[in-house]
């Protein structure tokens, strides 16, 4: 690829004398190329009320006027968690650590979906916002985060529902054993790293889609398969030997299987998987920012 | 030392790539990719290279922008002006912040906010009052900043009994006055409005322009004001930068000066004379004098013909239109004894003589209906003519856009059923 011409040194005439005062007094600098690890997450929270009117308004319009508003975060997980019960433990029989199915689903995919939903709406960032970006600056991180909190209500209240299926079993009288102070103190955490990784995956495909677009399809199709390859539907434990150290790989994995442990009392809890997990997300962060910067100051010239 | 300098552009440059670099989806990338692999030439490049060899290397980029460096002060009311492509636009861009530059250097002391297309950002389903927080943010305001000028945002726009509605619920014009008031209260230090923003939206545009005005009344206050409105960069400039291919090329800032520059490179780049109009008529050049004509004075349309044998001319107008294609007037040279006449071999120049221009300030479009023996043409489009504000008036005039299409001499008088009419005129 052949470089750009270099632009000229010599000027059209410099009209009046120009000042040429130290940087100090100056209140924004605007130059061309930063280096890669100039993120400006300072910015960021400058814009810090931007980001709670995005997380208010995507909220807002999503259920607006829709008849069962919020409503549908239950209907969703239940219609799911039940098909699954009904194909997975009842027609393939798939185990389920000797849970009730429906609490052995329900505790996958309510961490499962956060993620999933994480990735596949961040990753349209550029593409669903080009009109605003094109006309006005603000810290373009400040959207998908913006999506990856408001994705929490979700969450929220598929977790509630977890909690309240869970009491009732235990009530029940069912043989459950759940860690209440490892959930007190694991859900934040596990929280915080699924969020971390779906913003993660989430920007890197985002920036890459401003180049492919084709790429946003293969996100909804991949993070589908994914779920697969994910301890979502089966516990890891069922899994044979000669897979489960490729299954482990998953940044996910620990993660889903943790919130088991701790919320079920089943599943392999490790804190050593569980820091890969951690290490995974943060170089994914990590790289998605800086990607994501790259992109930003230039995805006004080529959509 | 405080400066008093509030932008300072150094060596600014912006590169744009021609065409797309990437084809644009994976797989033609994966194609181009393997393709050059095997050494075979790249499939999706055949399409429109043609002058592959000559330009290539100088033709897939672009200077939109190219060395430009400038210092706005503290209250200046700064025009740019320049044709289309001249760079304006990518230079308001790169001042906020919508794209990064190539090379170069923008500095600058305070806030800066740009006039938005109407409503950017606002959300259907929101209430006013949530889409004035929102609106807000975007703009880059603070929460308690918003805080403290609901009252007068919701005031200004006049939508109090339907600031709890969502927005999708508002007449179109509510929503302008809705979406122009929160831009209204942003008070920048450093405000830019672009024009091409506001078009189609006379009364957005109408309200920039006023707010404009309000803010460069308020001293400390500095506007970057990007127009083709000639006249309303000379009512609301106190400077002016002229661009021309991506570079700056006034050598002043004076109003005036720049744009009787701009005016006369505009007439010179539009004309594509000498223009054939049969093989024994030739239509030398078209020349308005003065360069830019003065609402309400005199002005002077030439057309230079040049005739390889004696003709008899029938028709000759100057046909007049204004920037949307309407034709305001018509020169008819019948009505004044210039046609029909005997145009001798050799160079004639008809010269139609406007005692007062009655036009409205603007850009008007002239063309020319030419009938002899040997030909008939009807041409539109010849080239531009601009019309200025007088100022001789002493009275604040309408905006140009409000003012129709004619000026008419008038005058006026009073009466009452009592008094005998007065018969001077008032």
């Amino acid at each position: 690829m052949e470089n750009p011409p270099s632009p000229t040194q010599a000027s059209a005439a410099d009209i009046a004398p120009l000042e040429t005062g130290d940087d100090e007094t100056w209140d924004l600098i605007i130059r061309p190329k930063s280096g890669w690890l100039e993120l400006h997450l300072e910015d960021l929270w400058r814009y810090r009320d931007l980001l709670w009117m995005f997380v208010r308004r995507d909220f807002v319009a999503q259920y607006k006027q829709t008849i069962l508003g919020p409503l549908w975060f239950l209907i969703q997980p239940l219609l799911t968690t039940l098909t699954f019960t009904i194909i997975f433990s009842g027609v393939a029989k798939l185990s389920t650590d000797g849970l009730p199915p429906l609490l052995f689903y329900l505790a996958g995919t309510a961490p499962w979906n956060y993620f999933a939903t994480c990735v596949t709406k961040t990753s349209t960032t550029f593409v669903t916002n080009a009109n605003l970006f094109g006309k006005v600056y603000f810290p373009r991180l400040v959207t998908p985060i913006s999506i990856v909190i408001s994705t929490l209500i979700q969450f929220a209240i598929q977790f509630a529902l977890l909690l309240g299926t869970l009491i009732w079993y235990l009530a029940k009288g069912e043989p459950i054993t759940p860690h209440w102070t490892g959930i007190a103190l694991m859900s934040p955490l596990l929280i915080v790293m699924m969020a971390a990784l779906g913003l993660g995956v989430g920007i890197i495909v985002s920036a890459l889609t401003t180049k492919y677009r084709d790429l946003s399809f293969l996100v909804t199709f991949g993070i589908q398969l994914a779920m697969y390859a994910t301890p979502v539907v089966y516990p890891l434990s069922s899994v044979p030997e000669r897979y489960r150290s490729w299954m482990e790989l998953n940044p996910m994995t620990p993660v889903i299987e943790a919130y088991r442990a701790v919320y079920l009392g089943v599943g392999a809890f490790d804190w050593g998987s569980l820091t890969y997990s951690a290490g995974f997300t943060l170089a994914t962060l990590l790289v998605g920012i800086i990607i994501f910067n790259r992109v930003e100051k230039t995805f006004v010239d080529t959509v | 030392m405080p400066s008093d300098t509030v932008i300072s552009v150094r060596n600014l440059s912006k590169l744009y790539r021609l065409g797309e670099v990437s084809t644009g989806v994976l797989a033609h990338d994966l194609n181009r990719w393997w393709h050059r692999f095997r050494g075979k030439e790249d499939p999706y490049t055949r399409l429109g290279a043609v002058n592959d060899r000559t330009a290539k290397a100088s033709s897939d980029y672009v200077w939109a922008l190219r060395d430009t460096s400038f210092d706005v002060r503290r209250g200046e009311v700064l025009g740019v002006i320049g044709k289309n492509g001249a760079g304006k636009s990518t230079l308001l861009k790169l001042l906020s912040r919508v794209t990064s530059p190539t090379g170069g250097e923008i500095k600058v002391r305070g806030r800066i906010a740009a006039l938005l297309e109407v409503g950017t950002g606002f959300h259907p389903e929101l209430t006013g009052r949530e889409n004035i927080f929102l609106n807000g943010a975007i703009l880059g305001m603070r929460k308690p900043e918003i805080v403290r000028r609901l009252d007068e945002i919701v005031e200004f726009s006049g939508c109090e009994r339907y600031v709890d509605t969502p927005v999708k619920r508002y007449s179109s014009g509510m929503y302008v006055r809705l979406a122009f008031a929160v831009a209204a209260h942003l008070d920048p230090d450093i405000l830019i409005v672009d024009e091409v923003l506001a078009v189609g939206d006379a009364e957005f545009q109408q309200r920039c322009i006023g707010k404009m005005k309000d803010v460069a009344a308020t001293s400390g206050r500095t506007v970057i004001f990007v127009s083709h409105n000639l006249s309303a960069v000379q009512s609301l400039c106190n400077s002016v930068i002229r661009m021309q291919e991506g570079t700056l090329v006034s050598a002043t800032r004076d109003v005036q000066t720049e744009i009787n520059l701009y005016l006369s490179n505009a007439q010179r780049g539009n004309s594509h004379f000498p223009k054939r109009l049969s093989a024994e008529i030739t239509l030398d050049a078209l020349k308005v004098s003065p360069g830019q004509v003065a609402s309400r004075s005199r002005a002077e349309i030439t057309v230079s013909l040049e005739t390889s044998v004696a003709t008899r001319m029938t028709d000759a107008c100057i046909l007049i239109y204004d920037a949307k294609g309407t034709r305001v007037a018509i020169l008819d040279g019948r009505e004044t004894g210039l046609a029909p006449m005997r145009l001798a071999a050799g160079r004639t120049d008809l010269v139609f003589d406007i005692a007062t221009a009655n036009l409205v300030p603007g850009t008007y479009n002239l063309g020319l209906y030419f009938h002899s023996g040997l030909t008939n043409v009807n041409l539109t489009d010849l080239m531009e003519m601009t019309v200025l504000e007088t100022s001789a008036l002493g009275v604040p005039t309408y905006p140009a856009e409000h003012r129709g299409f004619a000026l008419l001499d008038f005058k006026t008088r009073w009466q009452t059923p009592d008094s005998a009419p007065p018969t001077a005129s008032a």
